[in-house]
């Protein structure tokens, strides 16, 4: 199945380097008369194409970092430039599933999915017709019109995932989309996210906190630290596709598997 | 019970795709043996009641006081024949309408414009719970000086009492919607209508639903009380008028008819649960 979505090919007249770059990004939250530092001097550039994977311990400021990069809240310093240009909110460009779902719980499969493109405007055939193809693609045929609640968790995050493709982004930012699902779900679910990734030149940003998965899907590792400070920065130069049976036995698998892991423990002291 | 496979529903895509669906065979006994039996001890229970009051009423119970199930049947039949019962009832349940629809109306509305403007809704917040708890007969003397002792005074005691439920709950309704949604709008690059009409409105929709659940019984009691307190037509003025007579069978006709009443109008609460509980909780 492969998506059946033109390539997005960098704007012209942009800086080529990134899709997505971030400059000294702190994020403050107010607590009280103090203020919880969740985000410090975070730099990174995301080069178009790319599958970033950043990896990190709960609480390191991920989900923070994701928000701040869908547009959803404003840094407390520093700036996000995408293509180029300053962020100033969320764009259609940037698909952002978040750690929890969102779908509304008073829509059924379908009407949740084809939600983007009702707020764009499209008519109802074109998008029923496409809402229809990317429940397929994610596996949910056969409950169109069952309710969130309906759904299992497994279920509800294919949704979200059908309904964040339905604004066909050419950026996707995901927050540990697979976490909370069985291995053999997560390992579909994978190769399904890399198939739709591959050859359509779309860029992601991964978010996990688990070591295989980040090297399973990436073509680039950040481990991040306490509040963002980022501890490795590594190309995964393991050929694709990756299977996870036979990519695990690879000795620069392994080898890896340990830098990174030794990197986690590190920023845990 | 025999369950017939008819599809193996989670086979397309994705494996483990979901839950198998099945056609059940149930009979009659598990589809409806309980409600069967609710149904016969509700009426066996109603039935043994009357018959002991009935029994009682005369050897034990003074029907002066109590009166009686004949007495009451007599009664009915009475005032059925004459015409009051019906021209009685029908101005109550008219102000018991007309007052739930105007003040669910002007509650649900002035909830939508207020409660999304949070500092609003901050500054009124303590007023409006301080009216919310003024007991709505203290407003019954008020009202006949503003409005006369017409039907118009009950219906806007009615009024009154829907009108806070409906607001209060409404705007809790539209404060706990998840915000987490709205962004979700964003992200689709909703506008603030989108947001207003496609998220607040229906995440509220169980609040505004609650408001007018807890409140249809309310407008009973604020229609009854207007009639008890000062009227010449309608069910609380049958009351009143009834016990200055010393007409104790007439007195508790008119509690069987308002007891009638009420439960017709729960029965529409019902209809409210049942149109709102299929996707109400996620994850609850
Ligand atoms: N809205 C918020 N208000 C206050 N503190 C927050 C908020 N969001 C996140 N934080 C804090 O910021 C830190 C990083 O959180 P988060 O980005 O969710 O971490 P991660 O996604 O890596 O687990 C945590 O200490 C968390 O408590
Ligand atoms: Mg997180």
């Amino acid at each position: 199945m492969i998506a059946s979505t033109a390539t997005h090919p960098a704007a012209p007249g942009t800086d080529a380097d990134g899709v997505l770059e971030v400059r000294d990004l702190a994020k403050y939250f107010a607590k009280g008369d103090q203020d919880l530092v969740a985000l410090r001097e975070f730099s990174i550039t995301v080069r178009p194409g790319q599958f970033l994977v950043l990896l990190g311990r709960s609480g390191c400021g991920k989900s923070t970092l994701l928000n701040l990069m869908a547009g959803l809240t404003r840094p407390t310093a520093g700036q996000i430039l995408y293509r180029g240009t300053a962020m100033s909110g969320p764009s259609t460009e940037i698909g952002y599933l978040t750690q929890h779902d969102t779908l509304m719980p008073w829509r059924d499969v379908t009407r949740n999915v084809e939600m983007p493109r009702e707020l764009r405007g499209e008519g109802k055939k074109s998008r029923r017709k496409e809402a229809q193809r990317l429940i397929e693609l994610v596996g949910l045929k056969g409950f169109e019109h069952h309710f969130p609640r309906e759904l299992s968790g497994g279920m509800r995050r294919r949704a979200s995932l059908a309904r964040m493709l339905a604004s066909d982004p050419e950026t996707l930012l995901l927050d540990e989309p697979f976490g909370a699902l069985d291995a053999q779900l997560r390992t579909e679910l994978q190769g399904e996210l890399l198939r739709l990734w591959q050859g359509t030149g779309r860029t992601v940003v991964f978010v996990t906190h688990d070591i295989e998965e980040a090297l399973l899907l990436a073509d680039r590792v950040v481990v991040l630290g306490p509040v963002g400070s980022v501890l490795l920065d590594v190309d995964v130069d393991l050929n694709r596709p990756r299977d996870p049976d036979e990519v695990r036995v690879d000795s620069r698998f392994v080898a890896l598997h340990k830098s990174l892991s030794a990197a986690l423990k590190e920023g845990a002291r | 019970m025999n369950a017939v496979t008819t599809a193996d529903a989670g086979a397309a895509g994705l494996g483990a795709a979901g839950p198998l669906q099945v056609q059940a065979d149930r009979g009659f006994r598990a589809k409806h043996g309980r409600t069967t039996i609710v149904w016969a001890w509700r009426v066996g229970l109603l039935v043994a009641l009357v018959a002991v009051w009935q029994v009682l009423s005369g050897p034990v119970l003074d029907p002066q006081y109590v009166s009686s199930p004949q007495g009451i049947w007599e009664r009915l039949a009475g005032w059925t024949a004459d015409g009051t019962l019906w021209t009685n009832t029908w101005i109550t349940i008219q102000e018991i309408v007309l007052g739930f629809l105007l003040g669910a109306g002007a509650g649900a509305v002035l909830a939508y414009l207020i409660a999304p403007i949070r500092v609003v809704w901050a500054i009124l917040d303590p007023y409006v719970m301080a009216l919310y708890a003024i007991p709505k007969v203290a407003l019954a003397p008020l009202f006949i000086v503003w409005f006369g002792i017409g039907t118009d005074m009950k219906v806007l005691l009615a009024a009154v009492s829907v009108f806070f439920l409906v607001f209060i709950n409404t705007a809790a309704g539209v404060h706990q919607v998840d915000s987490a949604l709205i962004d979700a709008v964003r992200l689709m690059n909703g506008s603030r209508r989108d947001i207003a009409l496609k998220v607040v409105l229906p995440a509220s929709m169980t609040g505004l639903l609650t408001g007018l659940r807890v409140s249809i019984p309310y407008a009973l009691i604020g229609a009854v009380i207007g009639e008890l307190v000062a009227s010449n037509r309608g069910l609380g003025f049958l009351i009143s008028d009834s016990s200055a007579k010393f007409d104790t069978d007439g007195v508790f006709a008119t509690l069987l008819v308002l007891s009638i009443i009420a439960m017709v109008l729960n029965g529409l609460v019902g209809l409210i649960d049942a149109r709102t509980s299929r996707w109400k909780p996620l994850d609850a």
